[in-house]
């Protein structure tokens, strides 16, 4: 289960948020609200450990994630504004490059690439994709080997209605075995039974 | 291991692939090698004695341009964080894609230095003790140069910035690797040379890739 107690942070000379006190336990999604310059990637890159924060934690089981950072990383998919994809490579080379840096099979490749209807496109180089299709390839990490918590960061953004649907999907495949979500979106992300935990912007 | 060596393979075949770096680091190397007898005249004799520094310091601008993009281009495409994510170690990242660049950068320039050893007229004594020279030098320049790379990802101009941060670091090899060839021309003792070059290479080890590793934590911040 992902915690956090008493979470705030200074960036620039700017608490961007404090006291935020939000659990995530299995098979729950949680969708994160607010006005731009909220702090929403900020909290996402803190619940991913990229952050450190000023003051509070973050916990897995009662554990602070600060203690293991590589374990905390072996534990998540995040998916930030960039989509890591290299485009001299191809789409399949790209995941496939996932796969083994992460040391899990290659195999999973092939079907992440369907589930969000990439598997003709495999052979080409990712930098002849549209921007919808890079988003696309970029979210198709999720569906490789299996990782208890998502951090979403606006994963909806250049998607058509369909792999919003495919999307939608897949996060709820992944919280019906009892993984755990948590998203920022501005838009229609239809999310079962998720809690909205709102940020207001700092004055 | 298997995050080590898929990141390796990974930038191996970036920096081979078409737009890649290699040929232009090479292409680079050569030409600021040959700019040299221009500017000075086809004395044989003079290209000979300054043929040592030139193609050192041919070698370590050749390295230098290509060290921006070592962190940047996985900054801006995002792929950065997952890196780091990823589950391996910060220092494992960083001591494969130091690999993948030397492989990529240096490698390529000892390889290409013979030739240019013989246009400059070294000996082929002192042609031999270059190719030694840069193969133990070349690592330390990827390794130290990291460190700049990663302390100056996210900056905007950082080609130049590395450059003023890292040169300075980069004296020590120079001097013992140009000097080493020097000396082996003039048919003196080169061993100790090459045992401070080793030396410098194994400091550079721990340092580059957990100074790197650590800069990289706060770039990402």
């Amino acid at each position: 289960m992902l915690a956090t107690s008493d979470l705030g942070i200074i960036r620039g000379e700017r608490a961007v948020f404090s006291g935020i006190e939000l659990t995530v336990g299995p098979g729950e999604a949680v969708v994160l609200r607010g006005p731009n310059g909220a702090g929403k990637s900020t909290l996402l890159r803190l619940l991913a450990g990229l952050l450190s924060p000023t003051v509070g934690r973050v916990t897995w089981d009662g554990a602070s994630i600060a203690d293991d950072r590589e374990a905390h990383g072996r534990r998540l998919r995040y998916a930030g504004h960039g989509d890591a994809l290299k485009l001299a490579l191809t789409a399949f080379d790209n995941l496939a490059f996932w796969a083994r840096f992460e040391g899990t099979p290659v195999d999973a490749v092939d079907a992440a690439l369907d589930r969000f209807g990439l598997g003709a496109l495999g052979p080409l180089p990712a930098g002849v994709l549209s921007a919808g299709q890079k988003r696309r390839l970029g979210l198709a990490r999720l569906a490789l080997a299996r990782r208890p918590l998502w951090l979403l960061d606006e994963p909806t953004v250049s998607l058509d209605a369909a792999s919003v649907e495919v999307l939608a999907g897949l996060i709820w495949d992944h919280r019906a075995v009892g993984g755990m979500v948590v998203v920022a979106t501005h838009d229609g992300l239809a999310l079962p039974n998720a809690r909205t935990f709102v940020l207001e912007k700092a004055a | 291991m298997s995050a080590f060596l898929a990141l390796l393979r990974r930038d191996l075949r970036l920096a081979f692939a078409q737009g890649g770096s290699v040929g232009l680091v090479i292409g680079f190397f050569v030409i600021a090698a040959t700019l040299f007898p221009l500017a000075s005249g086809p004395e044989r004799a003079e290209l000979a004695r300054v043929a040592p520094a030139v193609i050192w310091i041919g070698a370590l601008l050749a390295t230098l341009l290509s060290l921006d993009r070592l962190f940047q281009a996985d900054l801006e495409d995002g792929g950065l964080d997952l890196l780091l994510l990823g589950g391996a170690p910060a220092s494992v990242v960083v001591l494969a894609k130091c690999l993948a660049h030397w492989l990529s950068t240096g490698l390529p320039l000892v390889l290409v230095s013979p030739l240019l050893g013989l246009l400059l007229g070294l000996e082929p004594v002192g042609i031999l003790m270059l190719v030694k020279t840069l193969l133990l030098g070349t690592p330390t320049l990827s390794l130290i140069g990291a460190v700049g790379a990663g302390l100056t990802v996210g900056v905007r101009r950082a080609g130049i910035l590395i450059a003023v941060l890292i040169l300075p670091l980069y004296v020590p090899v120079l001097i013992f690797g140009a000097g080493a060839v020097d000396l082996a021309t003039l048919g003196l003792d080169t061993g100790p040379s090459l045992a401070l070059l080793g030396a410098v290479l194994l400091v550079s080890l721990p340092v580059g890739t957990l100074g790197a590793a650590a800069a990289l934590r706060l770039a990402v911040l």
